[in-house]
Order: structure tokens, then sequence, then C-alpha cells
């Protein structure tokens, strides 16, 4: 199945987790996840299921004003 | 952790600060010219923000975030570039995940060219961040009944712009920026629109808290000496008015005293 993560399509396993898609993806920590536009808490990767046409956000601390 | 000065803290949601400048962490000429202008200013806190990892490098993330915890100096994340309450919402989460901080700078941009906050929703999107354990630090405009109905949601702070965010042009609203400043007792922060340190000045003569800078600092030709003139400015202006400033008078008036003039009345 398709995800969108950060705005581009990912081919998935059906059955895979957040947490799956995260290390497959090799993002580097420190990041904090939104699916959907809600926030995951770093705690509930493994047991977040994607569903088709999930939208994954992975966002990363840079400079700000 | 900036140490708290004993004698006129800052104090936003209970805590001390021991400076009235805060600065943020965009448009420096390099990295270590940002941590040159920290060092100098030694701001209370400094602004950082999150981006979409991949759109940034995952190496400048983890350089930026290593040069944070270098810094030692409380970090404000923001929501920059947000435009509807549920990004905001989101995005305050996922800082406080990252940033392991509940302070949050709440900004919800209503107009992308004048980048002014959406202040008809800024009030409910304050609500729900500060029953959910944020410490709210919102951007918002110079305009008292919406600063009143922030604090009134529980806001103990509001930072108000001196003019849209990167132009510089110092406070382009004298007068609603100093009856706001007589009419709410919260401490206010300006935040936005400054650009030189006589700016800052003025803004804390008239009772301000304090002031929140980035581009004023970063984009000056020697963004180092410029973190310096400011936060010596900042600490001028908050002198003046605890101060008391002087009456302005319309006529002259000589300081030096008139009595026993040599001279007087002998031509």
């Amino acid at each position: 199945m398709k995800v969108l993560v950060n705005r581009i399509a990912q081919e998935v396993a059906a059955g895979s987790s957040l947490q799956d898609l995260l290390q497959a993806l090799d993002f580097k920590a420190p990041y904090a996840v939104a699916r959907n536009l809600n926030f995951v808490p770093r705690g509930q990767y493994a047991a977040t299921p994607l569903q088709e046409g999930d939208q994954i956000e992975v966002i990363s601390p840079i400079t700000g004003g | 952790m900036s140490k708290p000065s004993p004698a006129d803290p800052l104090i936003l949601y209970g805590q001390a600060f021991g400076s009235r400048l805060l600065l943020g962490t965009s448009r420096y000429p390099s990295p270590r010219v940002m941590q040159q202008a920290l060092r100098i200013a030694q701001p209370a806190m400094v602004t950082a923000s999150l981006r979409r990892q991949g759109a940034v490098s995952a190496e400048a993330s983890k350089n930026f975030w290593e040069l944070l915890k270098e810094a030692d100096i409380p970090v404000l994340p923001n929501t920059a570039g947000c435009h509807s309450p549920q990004e905001v919402i989101t995005t305050s989460q996922m800082a406080r995940e990252v940033f392991g901080t509940d302070w949050i700078k709440l900004e919800l941009i209503g107009d992308d060219y004048t980048l002014q906050p959406d202040t008809l929703q800024l009030v409910q999107v304050a609500d729900t961040l500060l029953k959910d354990g944020f410490k709210v630090l919102p951007y918002c405009t110079e305009d008292l009944v919406l600063c009143k109905r922030l604090v009134d949601v529980g806001c103990q702070a509001v930072m108000p712009w001196a003019a849209p965010i990167g132009t510089g042009k110092g406070p382009i609203n004298p007068y609603a920026m100093r009856i706001l400043r007589e009419r709410l007792e919260v401490p206010m922060i300006i935040d936005a629109g400054l650009g030189l340190p006589s700016h800052a000045c003025q803004v804390m003569e008239w009772g301000y808290d304090a002031v929140l800078l980035n581009t004023a600092v970063a984009t000056a030709t020697d963004p180092v000496a410029m973190a310096d003139a400011f936060a010596k400015a900042v600490q001028a202006g908050r002198g003046a008015f605890l101060g008391g400033a002087m009456s302005e008078q319309q006529a002259a008036q000589p300081s030096t005293p008139v009595l026993g003039t040599p001279f007087w009345h002998q031509t």
C-alpha cells in the first residue's frame, strides 16, 4: 500500500506499523511524528498500524525566529 | 540555563529569567556567529522551530540540536508557518516531545504577505494549548481587546508585534502600544518588527517587559556587535522605565540655578 511521508509517496507492506516505516526510511533522531495531522507520541510508533493513504510527517529541529 | 537576576528578574509563568532579551536562531551567517551572538547577549530564551526531515538534512538538524544543547539556554519552540488551529496544536505537541519543554511560542498566521497573526482564532487555540499544559507565549498584534482575551483564557504573558516580522520598522503604532501597556498588567514581550537597539530601548522605556528579536541581529553586518548593542539597549530601556522619566515640558527651564547669576541686572 502507499503512504505519503513528508509529501513523498512510499510503498509499504500491508500490516506495517509506523515504527516499521520510520526504521525502513532511516530517519535520524531527534524527530517527532504526526499521522494525518495528529501527533503520535514516541512510545506509540509500534502500536500505530499504517493505513492506505496515511499522511505521515517527520519533523526535526531547525533554526527559528 | 541563564541565571536569574535577584534584583529585577523577568517572570514568565512563575519562572524567573535573568535577561529581558529573547533571541531567534535563524538567518545568521554561520552557526559559529550565532553562538558568539548568544554568548555576548545572554538571552533569557532562544527560539527554534521544526521542519520536515529531508527538506532539512538530518545532519544540519543534528548540528543545530547539538549547538542548542551546548548553549544551555532555555528553548522556546515556535509554530511558525502554521495556518490552522490543528496545525498549531499538532506542531506544539511535536515540539514538546522533541525539545522536552512545555514552552511554546504560538504563531498562527492569518495573512502570508504581512505574517499578521490570525486574531480571530488565536484565543481559542491558546486556550486549547493552555489546557494541554503548555506555557503559551502568543505572538499577537497590539490590539488591546485581543490581548485582554488572551489573558482571560490564561495566558500569563502576551507578545504583541511592533511591526510585521522581519521589517525592522520599529514600533509603527506607538499610541496603541502605550495604551496596551497601560491597560494590561501581565508581562508583555515585544515580538517582531524591531530593527534598531533604539527601538528596543523605546519599548522598554514604555514599560514592556522584554523583547524578542531575530532578523535585526542575525542580518546585521556584525551580528555579534549588534547582539551586544541590543542587550545593552534593553537594559538601558528597562533602567529608564524603573527610573521614571521626567514629564515633557513645553517651555524651556534652566537647569542651572538662576539665583546669583553673575552680572544679572548689571547691564
